[in-house]
């Protein structure tokens, strides 16, 4: 999670050069992070931080379809009437998701079947409509393509670090794609086995996520202020 | 820009055009890349059925093994009558091959029971004769399913493996692992109802339960639930059936 150590600048997304575009791929890891600052994308982020796989899966699956929608919307930014402009924002997102599912079933039924939970959970991910809403209409396809990574890169750490306490603490293991689940505990120390450790089943459940996303807004916002809203 | 791209015409149009052509690329996908899809499902349902049978088996050499270890494919009524056999290769094509019967769609569709087939697949590993039966039901959040194989006294449990969509992981989606399927190995079915059961987590089992899993009490009803009411059609058949011709 080492991400985190960009140093705090004021967020100004609008500037569209060199330098300033760089701005566009850190400022969403941590200054307008999309889960702990705008808090968007947290039905996501509840759902499938059990596990450290599925949230790469997961990350991996949201950087494709926020990267193509950011630049097709903002390829057809002059051209989309604004009173439909939400719903084509959808049926770009949803196609996306759609081709991608299809085409993973067909050449990758093993990673097909793993995502096949989160397809509808990405079409309905607020952070995807926010950024084509807030940016990609606005901008060309360089720069929207660069918020895109900026942004699925700030889900995706966020969704990580989540995953990795929850399976840790809950499961006792940390898991990876391809190589499945790795339990590091010794079988000894568990209380089935006369041990002194239990798993915390709380852990796996939603509630817990919450609290860890809400212990990780605490920790950013003690260390970078400027997050601290004025009451 | 010449035009008003606020005007209702143009509004219009550009949602037509948009759905039109949103449309027309699906399709192509879908339709195109389906032969794939079906090809993998078959594949992957070979897998849990040598699975079931404790043979390992990879994607792309399926078939092969496949058709090595199940030596016939039978279909019967809900009155356990045998009304078709197959065996060798799978035609993908053969509505009749009870390989292609869609266990998971007739769960679904709820109709009656008298007008369904049911599949059964007699297998032999190492002059073991072994009966692979499928199962469907529901978890908590969707379908789960599962193959279940006998031995040839048609009455113990051979092997089991079972699998979901979107059960809760570490808690219901938990019955895809070994530590769940394992004591499965041994059991018998009972030939009176309940035929079979999971029993609440930690609780103490007889030779026709499996112990369940611990927060995943919904999903493992469901494995017990499918595992006795598909045993129930199945029994018929066994009973009428000649025991293993040795």
């Amino acid at each position: 999670m080492s991400t985190e150590t960009t140093t705090a600048v004021e967020p100004k997304r609008e500037s569209l050069f060199s330098k300033k575009n760089r701005k566009l791929l850190t400022d969403p890891l941590d200054d307008s992070n999309p889960i702990t600052v705008q808090v968007l994308g947290i039905c996501s982020a509840l759902a499938i931080t059990v596990q450290v796989q599925q949230a790469v899966i997961m990350s991996l699956a949201v950087l494709f379809v926020m990267i193509g929608g950011n630049v097709i919307v903002s390829m057809m930014r002059n051209i989309i009437p604004d009173r439909i402009r939400i719903i084509v924002q959808l049926v770009v997102i949803a196609s996306l998701v759609i081709i991608v599912d299809e085409v993973l079933k067909a050449y990758s039924p093993d990673i097909s079947e793993k995502l096949s939970v989160f397809v509808g959970l990405i079409i309905t991910n607020c952070i995807i409509m926010g950024r084509l809403e807030a940016f990609a209409l606005g901008n060309k396809p360089g720069p929207a393509m660069l918020d895109a990574v900026g942004n699925a890169m700030g889900y995706a750490w966020i969704l990580l670090a989540v995953a990795l306490v929850r399976e840790v603490f809950g499961s006792g293991a940390i898991s990876f794609p391809g190589v499945g689940q790795v339990k590091f505990l010794p079988e000894g120390w568990f209380m089935a086995n006369g041990g002194f450790y239990e798993n915390n089943n709380l852990m796996i459940l939603p509630p817990m996520a919450l609290i860890t996303v809400g212990i990780i807004i605490w920790i950013q916002r003690s260390r970078n202020r400027s997050l601290i809203e004025e009451n | 820009m010449a035009f008003n791209k606020n005007s209702n015409g143009y509004t219009f149009l550009f949602a037509i055009l948009m759905v039109v052509l949103v449309g027309a690329i699906l399709a192509f996908t879908s339709l195109s890349l389906k032969p794939m899809q079906k090809a993998n499902a078959a594949e992957k349902k070979m897998m849990n059925i040598l699975g079931a049978i404790g043979v390992p088996s990879e994607r792309g050499a399926v078939e092969a093994k496949f058709v090595d270890f199940v030596k016939e494919r039978v279909s019967i009524d809900s009155e356990g009558r045998k009304v078709g056999s197959r065996s060798g290769t799978v035609e993908a094509g053969d509505a009749e091959d009870p390989f292609n019967i869609n266990v998971q769609k007739d769960f679904r569709s709820k109709a009656d029971a008298s007008t369904l087939n049911f599949p059964l697949f007699a297998c032999n590993k190492e002059g073991q004769d072994l009966y692979v039966v499928p199962v469907v039901g529901k978890g908590l959040w969707g379908p789960i399913w599962g193959y279940v194989a006998l031995e040839s006294d048609m009455e113990t449990i051979y092997g089991a493996v079972f699998d979901h969509k979107t059960e809760t992981p570490g808690l219901g989606a938990e019955i895809k692992e070994g530590f769940f399927q394992d004591p499965f190995k041994g059991k018998k079915i009972s030939k009176v109802a309940p035929h079979f059961e999971v029993v609440k987590g930690g609780a103490p089992t007889t030779e026709y339960s499996v112990d369940g899993i611990t927060g995943g009490t919904i999903t493992s009803k469901g494995v017990g639930e499918m595992v006795d009411r598909t045993m129930s059609i199945y029994l018929k058949y066994f009973q009428s059936a000649p025991k293993a011709q040795k």
